[in-house]
């Protein structure tokens, strides 16, 4: 379940520390921002530690610890841009932030303000820098890490607000609630926190005030330059292929995540799609009806809506499925309509003769569907079929909505480690084309061996 | 026609209509074991209708129905149930039928294209299957193309084929739905040339033509119809040469 992922950061220093204080081994599973605390909620994981700010809604859904960081939102804004000190400021502008953080209250509450949510902070910043959005509105560690070394961009105006970071987890689990916050009673009081938060470059005086502590840092700020270094350095187009060379682990693994779930997905949708397909060209009424109904459902209504459903919406009703099995089986759910319409029109293009000749030799229907209508509309729907496998592969990359690492979760993670959304891009739509290749071929031969069915070469028996 | 046997095929008062437009009137005939009969008739008369009425491919609306042992009768306005496609189910495999438009299997070679029906439904090992198989194929002229698939055969080798297949059932009555219509002109007696010699071997024949030469020549009577109607049954010479009804008049006046 736990992908190898280069993992670092403060909270991960944090929750290491805390664990070890509470005598037990962390195990750490990546979700979407978004997707946080509704795993939470279906039991993905025991705890969530992701600058998630303790608010009076947040409380309704989670329990949290107490404050492991206190901050505030910091303004960021492109360093020609004219100074700003307070929000009404803002009036008229377009402000860039994530969901679920302080800022888009206090955006939304500001008159005149266009607030564009972003999934990721560098993406957000960068539209400063493309001119996208005025500014961004962010809590200021995230500020201090992936604008404040930005030459393009600088900070501006006062703190705004003041946030805590909790550790979440579920309302159920009040006993690991308490424990966690004895344990971070201890790293706080023991001074660990302190060093960890000056190594990271984030010991304000704001948190030394909050904890009670010294406001000069107990260490340098080593991890933040060796961050800012790693992230503003321009490496020639050579020494980024070789940094790339550390996530072929993770590639491959993500690349064998997206066969396995398109392949297993495709052979369940083969399945219920030809049932579909039986159902509706020569099922009884009510048969037919359902068949058809399904069909138009699912081909009505977006794949990313039946997968969200499926690995977000189940769980109310009291299914729980692994990642792994939602995603295979929202894409086998969704191709499987699309299937059952290339059966269908394979089995109406077999002229009505060869079932009739069927029946007149004294087969059921039943044979003559099995022996002589099948076969050769299998071979009818072979092409399209094939295409519809490509499709599929493609479309696959919205796993990655449901946490899976899959080529295109795995875009996202290398992406927002290297801040390279073009070279990891390219990079990976190269694997997604790999991948790919084969079943283009296959689909041309096999579409190509459709035409002379009727004329192959006569083979002989013995 | 001899009296003193049970006829093997006899319907009676059949009926049936396409939604409001009636095909068949109230139709009837009996035909004794190893006769071959013709039935002739313009287009749209409904003589392909009553064949597919026979082995049960279209559903009579009413009327009896016997034929190799199994009687089927539908009562004016009785659905056509589960019961009713059971006998027809029983009722086809002891009834051939060719097609005018052969519907060999494409996807399977001459001999498979033979051996299907019998290991699928009655159960025949495969190598008697191949055997008889084998042994039809030579019967039809078709010895050494077993392994041939169907469009790599011309017309009437592919009519020949299909005669083959029907004959590996057993059947104790042959249908033929126009069986050379949609042949070319040269292939057209090398499929009548089969025919005739099931006749000549005790084959019960029914055959639905425009081949007017083949009805004089081969059957033993020709059943004459017209709009929904049977108008004449007579004997192969006595119609040809002196039709009883104005209507067999006209229409063999432009074969003759």
């Amino acid at each position: 379940m736990a992908p190898e992922i280069n993992l670092t950061g403060f909270e991960y220093e944090i929750i290491q520390a805390v664990a070890e204080e509470m005598g037990r081994e962390p195990v750490f599973v990546p979700n979407d921002w978004d997707g946080l605390i509704p795993g939470l909620s279906r039991g993905l994981y025991d705890c969530v530690i992701c600058g998630i700010e303790i608010t009076v809604e947040k409380s309704a859904e989670v329990l949290f610890t107490r404050p492991y960081y206190v901050t505030y939102e910091q303004l960021v804004v492109s360093k020609t841009a004219p100074p700003v000190t307070s929000l009404e400021q803002l009036a008229g502008k377009a402000i860039g932030t994530l969901g679920q953080t302080a800022a888009v209250g206090m955006l939304h509450k500001t008159p005149g303000v266009t607030v564009k949510i972003y999934d990721e902070e560098i993406n957000a910043y960068a539209d400063i820098v493309n001119g996208r959005v005025f500014g961004v509105l962010l809590d200021y560690p995230i500020a201090k890490y992936y604008a404040f070394a930005n030459p393009n961009l600088r900070f501006t105006g006062p703190p705004f607000g003041q946030i805590s970071y909790g550790i979440a987890v579920a309302r159920s689990n009040s006993a690991l609630a308490g424990e966690l916050n004895d344990a971070l009673g201890r790293v706080i009081a023991s001074g660990k926190m302190r060093d960890i938060l000056s190594r990271w470059g984030l010991w304000t005086p704001m948190v030394a005030d909050t904890f009670g502590q010294p406001e000069d840092p107990s260490l340098p700020d080593t991890e933040y330059r060796a961050f800012v270094a790693e992230t503003t350095d321009q490496p020639t187009l050579w020494n980024r292929l070789l940094g790339y060379t550390r996530f072929w682990p993770l590639l491959l693994k993500a690349s064998l995540v997206t066969i396995e779930v398109s392949l297993l997905a495709m052979v369940f949708a083969v399945a219920l799609g030809f049932t579909l397909a039986l159902m509706r060209v020569y099922g009884p009424f009510p048969l037919r009806w359902l068949a058809t109904l399904y069909i138009e459902i699912i081909r009505g209504t977006p794949l990313l809506i039946q997968l969200l459903i499926i690995f977000y919406g189940l769980p109310n009703i009291g299914i729980k499925l692994d990642p792994f099995v939602a995603g295979v089986l929202g894409l086998a759910l969704n191709y499987a309509a699309y299937e059952a319409e290339n059966y269908r029109a394979g089995l109406l293009a077999i002229p009505k003769g060869q079932m009739e000749a069927a029946r007149a030799l004294g087969m059921t229907q039943r044979q003559g569907l099995l022996h002589v209508v099948m076969p050769q509309s299998f071979r009818l729907v072979l092409p399209p079929v094939t295409n519809d496998f490509i499709s599929l592969l493609k479309d696959s990359s919205l796993v990655s909505m449901v946490t899976l690492i899959d080529l295109t979760g795995a875009y996202k993670q290398i992406a927002t480690q290297t801040f390279d959304y073009f070279g990891a891009g390219l990079l990976v739509a190269t694997f997604y084309l790999l991948i790919g290749l084969p079943f283009v071929r296959l689909a041309r031969y096999t579409e190509q061996r459709l035409l002379p069915v009727n004329q192959r070469r006569p083979s002989r028996r013995h | 026609m001899n009296t003193t046997t049970d006829p093997l095929v006899s319907i009676s008062e059949l009926r049936k209509s396409y939604d409001d437009n009636p095909v068949l009137k109230g139709v009837g005939f009996a035909i004794e074991e190893g006769d071959l009969v013709s039935v002739i008739g313009p287009s749209g008369c409904g003589k392909s209708t009553m064949l597919r009425c026979i082995n049960g491919l279209e559903v009579l609306d009413s009327g009896t129905i016997k034929a190799a042992g199994t009687t089927i009768t539908r009562q004016p306005g009785a659905p056509a149930g589960a019961e009713l496609a059971k006998s027809f189910h029983v009722l086809r495999q002891r009834v051939g039928m060719v097609f005018q438009q052969f519907n060999l299997f494409p996807h399977r070679t001459l001999l498979e294209n033979t051996m299907l029906a019998p290991m699928l439904v009655s159960g025949v090992p495969r190598e008697d299957a191949e055997k008889l198989g084998l042994a039809l194929l030579g019967k039809v002229g078709l010895s050494n193309m077993e392994d041939r698939y169907p469009a790599n055969l011309s017309g009437g080798q592919q009519q020949r084929a299909a005669i083959a297949r029907a004959l590996a059932m057993k059947p104790q009555v042959m249908l033929y739905d126009e069986p050379t219509s949609a042949l070319d002109p040269e292939l057209v007696d090398e499929v009548l040339h089969v025919m005739k010699e099931l006749d000549a071997e005790g084959m019960t024949q029914i055959v639905v033509t425009h081949e007017m030469r083949f009805a004089r020549d081969a059957s033993d009577y020709i059943i004459f119809m017209e709009g929904g109607h049977i108008i004449e049954i007579s004997d192969e010479d006595e119609i040809f040469t002196n039709p009883r009804d104005e209507r067999t008049r006209r229409f063999l006046r432009r074969f003759l």
